[in-house]
């Protein structure tokens, strides 16, 4: 076989090219995506109640992710800040997960409960009314919309459907639960939420 | 890693390496091979610009095996075989936990010296002074501020006023277990628009902020029934429930009526997140003494 027949056989090219760059994948990824650790929810990680996944698509929606990782490295200096590092299991509720590759602002793997409710909301609305120094946006139109019941119902039917075990009764209740809340309560019953399975911090 | 995904991924890694080795091998014999019809590839641009079909430089070559040298010594070294873990045993735990070794066998003798000390001391120990104040950028400054002088509703660490005292065993308390301060909505136990103003009058007497007048006057009755409960008869505070001394220049959620007024009607919940599993204890009292520093110095 000489080059040329690669070449000019744009079929056997399209072939080869397939297996040279499918082979990194199929060592590296697929075992991953078949194993307990990385599939299996770690200790105490529940999925999320209907208000808190209202609020990490809000999350989501906002962009917070371009600022702010949930991904704690095993690394002393981000321990020691943040609290034990982030594992695979935590993160089988996210879809997407929200690891993120950028911090503007700090990692938010395990903000739960490090602030009052009250805190976040205010932070949320105007960050510098309580930190004068922060660059973050302000939010405050989270606190003027609300979030849309018989949309939570079906997000929790589509994610059943993916694996997430939400029972039946969950599923018909999601929609009560949310009923009057504003984005601004999603979002900080999210980020309350956050971390919250390791209670144990060092 | 089960068995079969174990040799997937180690047979996966080895053929693909030696299939590298072949193709690049195969590829570098590539060329015109003597043969002079072949020495061009046939293409022609501008009328005179040909491409020749010559092997890769050796250098260029060269890299390509020092890359294939290179990861046969990594896989040896590292994991990355499957289970199998290299023979210097390296893992991300463990680099981790002797990260933390090595720091606990560096820092863990300070904290413990300091652990030892008096309370009292530790406040003009400049090394203590030192860790306590890097200790308060790391963990309080979000909502004390950088300058510890707090936010509307976040306490000012440098004026003296403490809701929950000021003793060793307070502050560490404070700290580590956090606290929670519940002022209830009044405004329906008090009755109604006149008697909450009536109130609100009558509180910012007790700081100072308007002289006490006969409207004032009318609501302390109702002060003794409802409010001494937590501020204490004289509104000076209770500290064994974070209530506010009403009778000093501090003012958490602002002292003007209208900040008073939605304090007393809305209530507020004042909540300082429990720090003790994030600091553990050494550094906790070392914090502690740090921040009752602060309205010392001042």
């Amino acid at each position: 076989m000489r080059h040329e027949t690669i070449e000019k056989n744009i079929n056997l090219m399209m072939v080869l090219i397939i297996l040279a760059v499918s082979i990194g994948g199929l060592v590296e990824i697929l075992p991953i995506m078949m194993s307990s650790e990385t599939t299996e929810p770690a200790e105490n990680s529940e999925p999320y109640t209907p208000l808190r996944l209202a609020g990490r698509d809000i999350y989501v929606r906002e962009g917070c992710y371009n600022c702010h990782s949930q991904m704690i490295r095993p690394f002393r200096s981000e321990t020691e800040r943040y609290g034990p590092y982030s594992t695979a299991g935590e993160s089988v509720y996210d879809r997407p997960f929200q690891f993120g590759s950028k911090r503007t602002g700090p990692d938010l793997a395990r903000v739960g409960g490090r602030y009052s409710d009250d805190w976040q909301r205010l932070h949320l609305e105007n960050p510098r009314a309580l930190v004068p120094e922060s660059n973050m946006p302000g939010y405050p139109w989270l606190n003027d919309r609300h979030v849309d019941p018989e949309l939570i119902t079906k997000k929790l039917k589509t994610l059943k459907l993916l694996g997430d075990p939400y029972t039946d009764e969950q599923i018909s209740g999601a929609a009560a639960l949310v009923e009057g809340k504003t984005e601004m309560d999603a979002v900080v019953a999210y980020l309350q939420g956050l971390g919250t399975n390791r209670t144990n911090r060092r | 890693m089960p068995a079969f995904w174990h040799w997937f991924v180690a047979a996966g890694t080895i053929l693909f390496i030696i299939w590298c080795v072949w193709l690049v091998s195969w590829s570098a014999k590539q060329g015109p091979q003597g043969k002079a019809d072949e020495a061009l590839v046939g293409h022609k641009w501008d009328g005179d610009l040909e491409e020749w079909n010559n092997p890769a430089p050796k250098w260029w070559l060269y890299l390509y095996f020092i890359t294939v040298f290179w990861s046969v010594g990594y896989l040896i070294a590292y994991p990355g075989l499957g289970n199998f873990k290299g023979v210097l045993g390296w893992s991300q735990t463990g680099q981790y936990e002797a990260e933390q070794q090595a720091a606990a066998d560096r820092f863990e003798p300070i904290y413990a010296r300091f652990a030892e000390m008096d309370f009292a001391a530790l406040a003009s120990e400049a090394d203590a002074q030192k860790l306590g104040a890097s200790l308060y950028a790391s963990y309080c400054t979000t909502c004390h501020g950088s300058d510890a002088r707090g936010a509307p509703g976040y306490p000012n660490l440098t004026d003296g006023a403490w809701l929950w005292g000021e003793t060793e065993q307070q502050l560490t308390t404070t700290i580590g277990m956090g606290r929670n301060a519940i002022m209830p909505a009044l405004g329906a136990s008090l009755g109604g628009d006149d008697a909450v103003d009536n109130m609100v009058n009558y509180v910012r007497s007790l700081g100072g902020l308007v002289a006490a007048d006969d409207a004032a006057g009318s609501a302390q009755p109702m002060f003794a029934t409802i409010c001494s409960v937590c501020h204490g008869t004289d509104g000076t505070g209770n500290q064994m429930l974070g209530a506010a001394n009403l009778t000093d220049e501090v003012w958490l959620y602002g002292s003007e009526p209208e900040d008073i007024r939605n304090t007393i009607m809305n209530g507020r919940n004042g909540v300082m997140p429990p720090h003790g599993d994030l600091l553990g204890a050494n550094r906790t009292k070392i914090l502690a003494a740090y921040i009752l520093s602060l309205s010392a110095a001042d």
